[in-house]
């Protein structure tokens, strides 16, 4: 095999399982010059706060960012759409030179008179950062005039990485949460869901979990997210967070300020789901609870399991390859690999930390490349090295899959399979078995048989 | 209805687009880049720009897109790029090895003043390019034009850098194709072989962006314009310009540069504009149009001719790229279809001049706009208020065409939900033929589902 070069600085990113352990280096910048499969700032915010359906969400700047973000997301709704549309101030020359704070405020009052929404959300783009405008004064200007909260999210593109995104995000979600009432009709077992956005109506089916044992769900940040709920998320007892990467400095914030604890879960794979579900009844210690739960895990899993093991049989000794926006993701699809028996040889994530990465290397087997802020050509390598038989990433990555012949499940924004809870599961199962085991392999020319 | 927020009343909006018509320049300008053989597009300015224009381009061909980023940080955006770039330009030359790097601009390396011209420059002179390597560059800045603009531009970029005059003419012409499919640039050059011309197609994404299944992922795959192909139009004896919004500026670059004569013509799409081409190809090389294209056209107006009368009087929206337009819209006229609403996101006078001239006679009170707020939201209400029989253009008109349940061609970039535009060409005879299908299928499929059991036909 070819040898592909890595550069010096990028060793300390990749570690082979097995080999002498070193702390990985992460959570810095790219280097310049690499294709990288990361975004930017702005990508961070607009992700995690696009599934907020009633609110407007108007991107400041050039025509790019708004265009390239129009509903590439299958977060869904299920009301409004306002989310759906693409609004964009589509900054001009003019605007650089003296200023877009004029075009931003008769943008927002046109589009608040219009379509009346319950808030406005404003992204900056990497040029607001840059001329100088003052997005927040004309914000605040719009709010006072419009009687609705207009939040600026600080999403300059250059500002960092897409999780100073979240943070950007989380930060202006802070500032609407607790705007609604106190009120007194909240039960003691009521929980927000954070960080989970609804992609192929995951949310509704963690919601009706929620709803069989007796919690009541207050608030879903933001995955069909309201923003009346956001703004009373502030009474319910918990926050259940997932996707921890994006969500935490919101729970974070929500524990200082009021006094509500947050607990970590994934529902991904029956594990992390039954593990998430139990933790919150045991959160309530509400007997009637922790058994509606119990029944809850235990009939769902008897449900799917005779349909997973026949996918397990065919997928055993399978070869994964993994590389995924937060780690947290990885750590979730290994247990969910390791359920179908099939071998996680290659994982890498965009945005993992120190301690992620520490988890990884104690949670993978030897010889498994572990890897931070990879690039195709590192993938393709490691993929050809393990002999990988499915690709599980994002869609920078699908094609480079197919084109090595291999199988790709997709596990990020544009995934139309519901792959949370134990349905969730199921369909995982059902994708992955689909796409290692389809008849076109045997046309590739490299996984040829001869 | 997704698209329940569109109000029927228009009203002039001042400081808003809605569902853009068109995208920014960088992503014009990374797609030229890929028409070059081994190069590798680097955009300068922040991570997401990258990221975005791939994973745009990466929805449409369905085909893994290279590209580089100069990761911009906050402190780039202080003290400048230049740190960035030559690290960028050191770096991609170590790791990916490509033959050039095509660089293009962002808002943001603009906005901060960047001069890239002397910071490629720098990275010549600091030994960071090696021996027969290049890199070329050129400005984008995203918030003027629009995708349209940035392919032009990386294409007078390549014009800069590589075309060279020895003084000796050589037997061949140029074409500088507008922005087309891979589909498009090989039906271009299958045309000029049966001609029997010796052409240098540029750019020419064909073998990059619809690249076989192989059990590999070639970085550099087998298409694109070579160095020395590029370095030889300068020695062509003439140009032959595909589409006046995205080549007319690089052929005349081409002309003050190395005194290569020029004609500017519309992208062959559809008889008239096919026509022309054909004609223009034969004027320039002095040569006879063959028969295989005689009769290839013959094909077209026969099928014309069978199926006239579910063309007639059909209403039209279409919407998309300006050198796309032009030509369809007299297509549709050709056909006696009625091209009612024409939308450009893309500026520039010379569209709805052109446009009107195509219409006067036909359709002489069509709406057409192009520029500021001519997006989707203005034409979603123009069908609104009267209705059309058909529409055109790329993927976001899906939305309109649920809602108002019409007809839908897609046609134009990007297309993310269907395939086919990779390999099966729009432009040329045969391309109109399938154009023509596609609309006949549309139309017809309409007619079957809608007429009542007692009129539903078995020949049509």
């Amino acid at each position: 095999m070819n040898k592909i070069a890595i550069l010096e600085e990028r060793k300390k990113q990749i570690y082979y399982k097995g080999e002498e352990s070193f702390d990985m280096r992460c959570e810095r910048g790219s280097l310049a010059g690499s294709v990288s499969q990361r975004a930017c700032v702005f990508c961070g915010s607009r992700v995690v706060l696009y599934p907020i359906a009633d609110a407007l969400h108007l991107v400041h700047g050039p025509i790019g960012c708004a265009a390239y973000t129009w509903d590439i997301r299958g977060a869904l709704s299920s009301g409004p759409e306002l989310h759906r549309l693409s609004f964009s101030t589509d900054l001009q020359e003019k605007n650089i030179i003296f200023g877009g704070e004029k075009k931003l405020y008769k943008a927002l009052c046109e589009l608040i008179d219009k379509h009346q929404p319950r808030a406005a959300f404003v992204y900056a783009t990497c040029i607001v950062g840059i001329i100088g405008d003052d997005m927040d004064s004309v914000c605040r200007r719009v709010s006072e005039e419009k009687r609705i909260p207009v939040l600026s999210v600080h999403s300059e593109g250059f500002k960092g990485t897409k999780k100073d995104g979240y943070r950007a995000a989380c930060d202006a979600l802070a500032r609407l949460v607790g705007t609604g009432p106190r009120t007194n009709n909240i039960g003691q077992c009521s929980i927000n869901i954070l960080g989970d956005f609804n992609i192929a109506g995951e949310t509704w089916m963690i919601k009706e979990y929620y709803r069989r044992m007796g919690v009541e769900v207050i608030s879903t940040i933001t995955g069909d997210g309201r923003i009346a709920d956001i703004q009373r998320a502030h009474n319910a007892k918990l926050n259940v967070v997932q996707c921890s990467g994006s969500m935490m400095p919101l729970a974070k914030t929500m524990k200082e300020r009021y006094g509500i604890p947050f607990i970590r879960v994934s529902y991904f794979g029956i594990e992390d789901t039954a593990e998430a579900l139990y933790e919150v009844a045991r959160f309530f210690k509400n007997k009637k609870i922790l058994r509606q739960t119990d029944e809850l895990v235990k009939s769902e899993v008897r449900r799917i399991i005779p349909d997973l093991d026949q996918y397990k049989r065919k997928l055993k000794e399978k070869k994964a390859a993994i590389y995924v926006g937060g780690a947290f993701k990885a750590f979730s699809l290994i247990k969910a690999l390791d359920y179908l028996e099939m071998k996680t040889v290659v994982v890498g994530s965009q945005t993992g930390n120190k301690d992620d990465y520490k988890r990884l290397k104690e949670m993978c087997p030897n010889g498994t490349i572990i890897v931070d802020d990879a690039n195709p050509l590192e993938l393709s390598r490691f993929i050809l090295e393990k002999d990988a038989d499915i690709f599980i990433g994002g869609v920078k990555e699908r094609y480079l899959a197919y084109k090595l012949g291999i199988g790709y499940c997709d596990h990020n924004h544009q995934r139309k399979l519901a792959l949370a809870g134990f349905d969730g599961m199921l369909n995982f199962a059902r994708e992955v078995y689909s796409s290692v085991m389809s008849p076109v392999w045997q046309f590739c020319p490299r996984r040829k048989k001869v | 209805m997704l698209l329940r927020h569109t109000p029927e009343e228009i009203k002039e909006r001042k400081a808003l687009t809605v569902n853009p018509a068109k995208m920014c320049q960088p992503i014009g300008a990374m797609y030229a880049a890929l028409g070059i053989h081994g190069c590798m597009p680097h955009s300068h300015g922040s991570q997401g720009c990258c990221a975005y224009h791939r994973s745009t381009l990466t929805r449409h061909y369905k085909e893994p897109i290279m590209a580089a980023t100069s990761s911009f940080t906050e402190g780039s955006s202080v003290f400048g790029g230049q740190a960035n770039l030559v690290q960028a330009i050191n770096n991609m030359f170590t790791i990916y090895n490509p033959d050039i790097i095509a660089v293009h601009t962002t808002c943001l390396s603009e906005t901060i003043g960047d001069d890239v011209n002397q910071i490629c420059q720098k990275a010549r002179d600091d030994g960071k390019v090696p021996e027969g390597k290049h890199v070329i560059h050129c400005n984008t800045p995203s918030y003027v034009g629009s995708h349209i603009t940035g392919y032009s531009n990386m294409l007078k970029g390549i014009i800069k850098y590589f075309s060279k005059s020895t003084g000796i003419k050589k037997d061949q012409m140029n074409i500088i194709s507008g922005w087309v499919e891979p589909s498009d640039m090989k039906e271009i050059k299958k045309i000029a072989k049966e001609m029997g011309i010796k052409i240098v197609l540029f750019p020419d994404t064909s073998d990059i962006l619809d690249a076989p299944q192989t059990g590999v992922h070639a970085f550099y795959p087998k298409g694109g314009t070579t160095i020395p192909e590029l370095i030889s139009t300068g020695d062509s004896k003439f140009s032959l310009a595909l589409g006046e919004f995205a080549t007319d500026a690089p052929a005349k670059d081409l002309n003050s540069k190395c005194k290569v004569k020029f004609k500017t013509i519309d992208l062959p799409i559809g008889l008239s504009a096919t026509d022309r081409f054909i004609v223009a190809l034969s004027n320039a090389a002095d040569v006879d149009v063959p028969e295989c294209i005689t009769e290839e056209r013959g094909r077209l107006v026969d099928i014309i001719t069978d199926m006239q009368q579910y063309f007639y009087n059909k209403r039209v929206a279409l919407f998309g790229d300006p050198d796309q337009l032009i030509p369809l819209t007299e297509l549709l006229v050709d056909l006696d279809m009625k091209p009612v609403y024409i939308l450009s996101g893309t500026s520039g006078k010379v569209f709805v001049r052109r446009i009107k001239e195509i219409l006067a006679e036909s359709v002489p009170n069509a709406k057409v706009k192009n520029g500021a707020n001519a997006d989707l939201f203005l034409l979603h209400q123009w069908i609104k208020n009267d209705p059309v029989d058909l529409i055109i253009g790329n993927t976001y008109g899906k939305y309109i065409a649920r809602d108002e349940d019409i007809p839908f061609l897609r046609m134009g970039f990007p297309i993310l939900d269907r395939v086919g535009h990779s390999y099966f060409p729009t432009v040329g005879y045969a391309g109109a033929m399938r154009v023509l299908e596609k609309i006949l299928n549309l139309l017809m499929d309409r007619q079957d589902r809608d007429s009542s059991e007692e009129s539903f036909e078995l020949v049509m």
